[in-house]
């Protein structure tokens, strides 16, 4: 399960168990869940806030990119997150 | 050099406003009336006197407020939540304000269509609590005939409607040898979370203390078994999560409970009293009504959230203590409940002067048990309000 790297091709989505959103009193996203919140650092929020079950990762890949043309390397940083995402049960692929 | 000298080189905080985070956790205990009578509730044993209830508009003005300093997860609890009958508008109008919405119910008065209905007013969880994992302890715990078989059919229909499932199982003396069939129960239910908590003795489980206190043998071979069934059903791909809470009276350091008096918890009582966790009520100090005053007077003013926040109030071993940062001494209430003084160290801790109290305890779970419980009913709280 965990390990096998994410390809840009896969489309991820978020699973049910977690709720995103933006929230004011923290200055970032989150993700809730039962009982608790996680509070997402800004890359980690620019992804999650792209990933709807719909865009590949390729997709969310060059829309950051668009976003922030200054930032090297953001491909690799993507999908490393990704996977991260996916260890954690944030996201299925 | 001692990291203990540190508390002595910092300035002097000569009426500092002790700092404190905001209420990310608002639990609205909507109601103290329940079908059940769990011996284990952590209900005020005086309920009976506390009748008054706010109204619909008054809990939305708690939630609208209280989501402007910053709470974004909020707990219908009780009592059982379901006897309210505006339960289906409390939950839309909190979801509409974007907090998380969880339910805590004991299921015992839901049904598909109220399950469909929380939903669609936008519902995100729904936390169903057991007494035991067969039908005739939970029944007998949960001082009803019918509770058990309406629980697992409610279970199956949480799940069936998509919802995320944490089943909370308090666990005491007379379920905790259960504890492979409760996991197996859990399993086959598919919960996402499964709380094997123990009794909080507080409230009712206070009263109950000794029928309910396992012994120091069944709780290692419990957390033994969980560790097992974790293990085995991690290695099978089942991502179900297993807690398993303690009871802190098999500890030597006190809990750091609440994560610090008035940090991150905002209860309020079916009558607007304001707490910084669901147990304060007991304590001899005056708390804040949401009827009289804004949560942010409650939250950042009132003397009653101030009261055991940084490290003023605190008396030996804890002043000089290394690790009060960690735990600010334990549980308030604890050190009331045990020492009558609630500035005390927790008797948990094993620096307190009082931790034998906490040693007897654990001598008398050792006992056979003999007493019934004094079951949470209307009744027997009435003995109470006359206490």
């Amino acid at each position: 399960m965990s390990g096998a790297e994410i390809t840009p091709d896969q489309t991820p989505v978020l699973n049910r168990m977690f709720r995103f959103q933006w929230e004011k009193a923290q200055d970032s996203y989150v993700l809730l869940y039962p009982e608790g919140m996680v509070k997402l650092n800004g890359p980690a929020g620019e992804v999650l806030a792209l990933v709807n079950g719909q865009r590949t990762a390729a997709d969310i890949i060059q829309t950051l990119q668009a976003k922030f043309p200054d930032a090297d390397g953001i491909e690799r940083d993507i999908l490393d997150f990704l996977g991260d995402a996916r260890e954690q049960r944030w996201i299925s692929l | 050099m001692s990291n203990a000298g540190s508390a002595c080189n910092g300035q002097p905080s000569l009426n500092a406003v002790p700092t404190h985070g905001q209420p990310l956790w608002l639990l609205a205990e909507l109601t103290y009336k329940c079908p059940l009578q769990c011996p284990y509730c952590a209900n005020p044993t005086n309920f009976a006197s506390k009748t008054d209830e706010l109204t619909t508009a008054e809990w939305v003005d708690v939630f609208t407020q209280a989501r402007e300093l910053g709470a974004a997860q909020l707990g219908f609890s009780g009592g059982e939540p379901l006897v309210r009958q505006d339960l289906v508008e409390l939950i839309s109008e909190a979801r509409q304000l974007g907090y998380y919405t969880n339910l805590i119910t004991s299921g015992v008065g839901l049904n598909e269509h109220k399950i469909a209905d929380f939903r669609t007013a936008g519902l995100d969880h729904i936390q169903v609590s057991f007494q035991a994992a067969d039908p005739e302890v939970n029944n007998l715990l949960a001082g009803s005939k019918k509770a058990f078989a309406q629980k697992l059919k409610m279970a199956r229909e949480v799940k069936a409607q998509g919802y995320p499932m944490v089943l909370n199982f308090v666990t005491h003396r007379h379920n905790i040898d259960q504890i492979d069939r409760i996991i197996e129960l859990c399993v086959e239910l598919e919960a996402d979370y499964v709380e094997l908590a123990t009794c909080q003795y507080y409230g009712w489980a206070y009263e109950n203390r000794n029928n309910l206190l396992p012994t120091r043998a069944q709780l290692e071979r419990a957390e033994r078994i969980t560790n097992e069934y974790r293990d085995r059903l991690a290695a099978a791909g089942n991502p179900i999560k297993i807690i398993f809470v303690t009871p802190d009276y098999y500890e030597e350091r006190p809990k750091g409970c609440m994560n610090g008096w008035g940090q991150v918890f905002l209860t309020v009582t079916p009558d607007g009293t304001a707490l910084p966790c669901h147990s304060a009520r007991m304590l001899p100090v005056e708390f804040p009504n949401v009827k009289e005053q804004s949560i942010e007077q409650i939250w950042n003013r009132s003397n009653g959230f101030n009261h055991f926040r940084g490290y003023e109030w605190m008396k030996e071993p804890c002043v000089s203590c290394d690790e009060k940062e960690k735990d600010f001494g334990g549980c308030r209430c604890q050190a009331f409940m045990l020492t009558g003084d609630a500035n005390n160290a927790d008797p948990v801790c094993s620096k307190s002067p009082h931790h034998g109290l906490i040693l007897q305890a654990r001598e008398a779970a050792e006992l056979p048990v003999h007493d019934e419980p004094i079951y949470r009913n209307e009744r027997n709280s009435r003995v109470f309000c006359k206490g």
